[in-house]
């Protein structure tokens, strides 16, 4: 990989003087994606309807330097994997020129995990070129910070509000990065925006493997989390090192972590920081669900650690 | 050279599709439209066309690959029927809106529920504000016919907008008729290469498409759409007076039949067309005054033509193949009849909804419609305006 003083002499792709919140992380990741790409090859994104697309071509400006399409919420999947076989039968038939192109698609948790997914599934099936990264933020943070399938348990949204009776979302959140892994597709990785030269090494590989690539990148909304903007990196790195958000990658069916924590800090501590929890440690703390939450991070880690064949 | 076949419509259009060879096509199976892609498919398969098949996993998905590949500069296609319409019906507006010239033909069939894999035309009249051009066809050789016009008006720098082509599920999809082909030279040189101005993969010159258009633009642009759909008017009929002189078979907005002296008249859409006819000319041989105005274009709708050639009639009866629930009348007729305010004598109107879920509409019916013409014609008032026909009450 390029070291960081060649990566930040690349060229711009992305520009500044968009409308992202102050200490969004989901601009920081489409730079770092942007960044891992050969300079020399262009690349077609297409965008879920969301804050990345929201907040980058409020007409009539555009964040994006290259050829850029939303269509709408469901379908960035779909809509890339027509774009890319626009490419391969327009180059085959000679009407463009024979010359490298990449397609890339962002889609944040809602578009992703929730109406987004079979158009996903469905394009990852048929084994288009495309890479697919999901900003995952944990919620609908577009439309005011509902609940999507990657809201942890216990955060309290506006659709999962932290209420007398029920203390936040009931139900833990969906796997989706190993939903992607079953679909056998050649690459897979989960990264972190706090993690840049892990996240731009999975990039850099999703874009030189031949077919389907699924990237999921955590991704801190100050909003949602109820954190300082100033605190989205290290927030994104507890979470990492609390082992919620395990850095790996599915390479051909083969499990790989590619970031063990050196020491695996406690998720309750993680889940402090942020007042989306505020209600299981306030006005005392909810010892017994907060036991669940880690125990419940604890499985899912055991047993990736088994995947990864990190452990029996 | 001219060769006639034995096509169903279905095969007819999946030939046309050959002919005009598209960059990218991406389409889902449904009835009665599954045998279009299933047939183009082995063409595919077996290396007649230089196609892009992308076999999605829903209707959604074929119409947002669809947009992905003609944003990208391809020409691109899909098609559907009933249910699979419905399901893109988000995507169809984005298709119309972003102005990608996309060919869909739609294969008529009732909307659920109750489900129903038979003819009517509620399908397509869900999607009549979505601003697609909308073409229908009485037989085989009419969807023929215009698939290849469509890609013509859909790409005309005029219009850019996208084309449904429209025929009866069954009745035309499934039906063996004669069919004119025209031969591949002819097609490919009539619908020439598609040369998009701005696409996703001109890779010297970048364009975001699809960008979050509010208060202060949004306006224009859907003005600017609106424009675009009353120049396909002159477009569609350039199109269509270029294919009759290439082809002998000449297309407007509308077929007349033994319309001009008429008194009383039936105005309808599709293939009930060809059962008008029979009993048009069965009445003319007893000679009643009766006429047919056989609706092809729907979107643009042709307001001022039709009032015009209407205007001398003393009854018109417009028959609808969808209901539009709306306490009232159904689409064709709720347009015609407005189409005819501004007339300073207007004949008398109703509206006769007619075979939904395939209900078959025979020679009987339409006789029964002449002769409730021919009364209101004579005598005072206009009775019940909307009427249901073929129906148990």
């Amino acid at each position: 990989m390029a070291t960081l003083r060649e990566l930040a002499q690349r060229p711009e792709r992305f520009t500044g003087g968009h409308r992202a919140c102050a200490g969004c992380a989901a601009p920081i990741v489409v730079r770092q994606v942007m960044a891992a790409l050969d300079p020399e090859v262009p690349v077609v994104t297409a965008n879920a309807t969301g804050c990345l697309e929201v907040t980058t071509t409020i007409y009539p400006f555009t964040a994006w330097k290259g050829s850029y399409i939303h269509s709408a919420f469901e379908n960035a999947a779909a809509t890339i994997s027509g774009v890319e076989t626009a490419y391969k039968s327009l180059k085959k038939q000679g009407k463009i020129p024979d010359k490298p192109m990449k397609f890339v698609a962002f889609g944040g948790d809602g578009g992703t995990y929730d109406i987004g997914l079979q158009s996903l599934s469905g394009a990852m099936e048929r084994g288009h070129d495309i890479v697919y990264i999901c900003y995952d933020n944990n919620a609908y943070a577009n439309t005011g910070i509902q609940r999507s399938s990657a809201t942890p348990k216990g955060a309290s949204t506006t659709t999962s509000p932290a209420g007398r009776v029920i203390p936040g979302k009931p139900q833990h959140r969906k796997d989706l990065t190993a939903i992607m892994a079953a679909h056998n597709i050649p690459y897979v990785a989960q990264a972190s925006v706090s993690h840049h030269t892990d996240l731009m090494k999975k990039v850099e590989k999703a874009f030189n493997t031949t077919g389907p690539a699924f990237i999921n990148v955590l991704s801190p909304c100050r909003l949602t989390w109820g954190t300082p903007p100033e605190e989205t990196i290290d927030i994104a790195r507890q979470a990492v090192n609390s082992c919620f958000w395990p850095l790996y990658e599915v390479e051909d069916g083969q499990w790989k972590l590619t970031y063990r924590p050196k020491e695996k800090t406690s998720y309750i501590d993680w889940l402090k920081r942020q007042t989306r929890f505020r209600h299981l440690f306030k006005p005392e703390p909810k010892q017994e669900v907060l036991e669940e939450l880690q125990a419940e991070v604890d499985r899912r880690w055991k047993r990736l650690l088994q995947l990864c064949g990190e452990e029996e | 050279m001219k060769k006639t076949v034995a096509y169903t419509g279905n095969e007819a259009v999946a030939h046309g599709m050959k002919q005009l060879n598209p960059d990218v096509v991406a389409a889902y199976p449904i009835t009665p439209q599954t045998e279009i892609v299933q047939i183009f498919s082995t063409f595919v398969a077996d290396g007649l066309v230089d196609t892009e098949f992308i076999t999605v996993e829903s209707e959604h998905s074929a119409m947002s690959a669809t947009i992905g590949a003609a944003a990208a500069g391809a020409r691109a296609m899909t098609a559907t029927s009933s249910a699979g319409l419905a399901f893109m019906h988000e995507v169809v507006y984005v298709a119309a809106s972003m102005r990608l010239p996309i060919v869909m033909p739609v294969v008529n069939r009732a909307l659920s529920a109750p489900i129903n894999i038979h003819c009517d035309h509620s399908d397509t009249m869900g999607e009549r504000d979505s601003g697609w051009i909308q073409l229908y066809a009485e037989n085989a050789q009419e969807a023929y016919d215009n698939l290849l016009q469509a890609v013509r008006i859909a790409e005309h720098p005029d219009v850019l907008l996208p084309v449904m082509v429209c025929m009866d599920g069954f009745i035309i999809s499934h039906a063996l008729e004669n069919v004119e082909l025209n031969d591949d030279a002819f097609v490919k040189d009539f619908v020439g290469q598609y040369k998009p101005d701005h696409y996703l993969l001109d890779a010297e010159n970048p364009l975001t498409m699809g960008p979050l258009d509010l208060f202060d633009f949004y306006f224009e642009h859907k003005r600017a759409q609106a424009e675009a759909m009353r120049n396909a008017k002159n477009v569609i009929l350039q199109v269509g007076k270029e294919y009759g002189e290439k082809t002998g078979r000449s297309y407007g907005f509308y077929e007349k039949y033994q319309l001009d002296d008429a008194e009383v008249a039936i105005v309808v859409m599709g293939s009930t067309a060809g059962t008008v006819k029979a009993v048009v000319d069965d009445l003319r041989r007893q000679g009643q005054k009766v006429g047919l105005l056989k609706l092809r274009t729907f979107r643009p709708f042709p307001n001022e033509e039709l009032a015009k050639e209407l205007q001398h009639l003393k009854a018109v009866a417009v028959m609808d193949r969808a209901d539009s629930f709306n306490g009232f009348g159904a689409p064709i007729f709720v347009q015609t009849r407005a189409a005819l305010y501004d007339l300073a004598q207007r004949p008398k109107i109703v509206n006769y909804i007619y075979g939904l879920g395939g209900r078959d509409c025979d020679l009987s019916q339409i006789g029964q419609v002449y002769s409730d013409l021919q009364q209101l014609a004579q005598g005072d008032g206009t009775g019940e305006i909307v009427r249901y026909l073929g129906v148990r009450e």
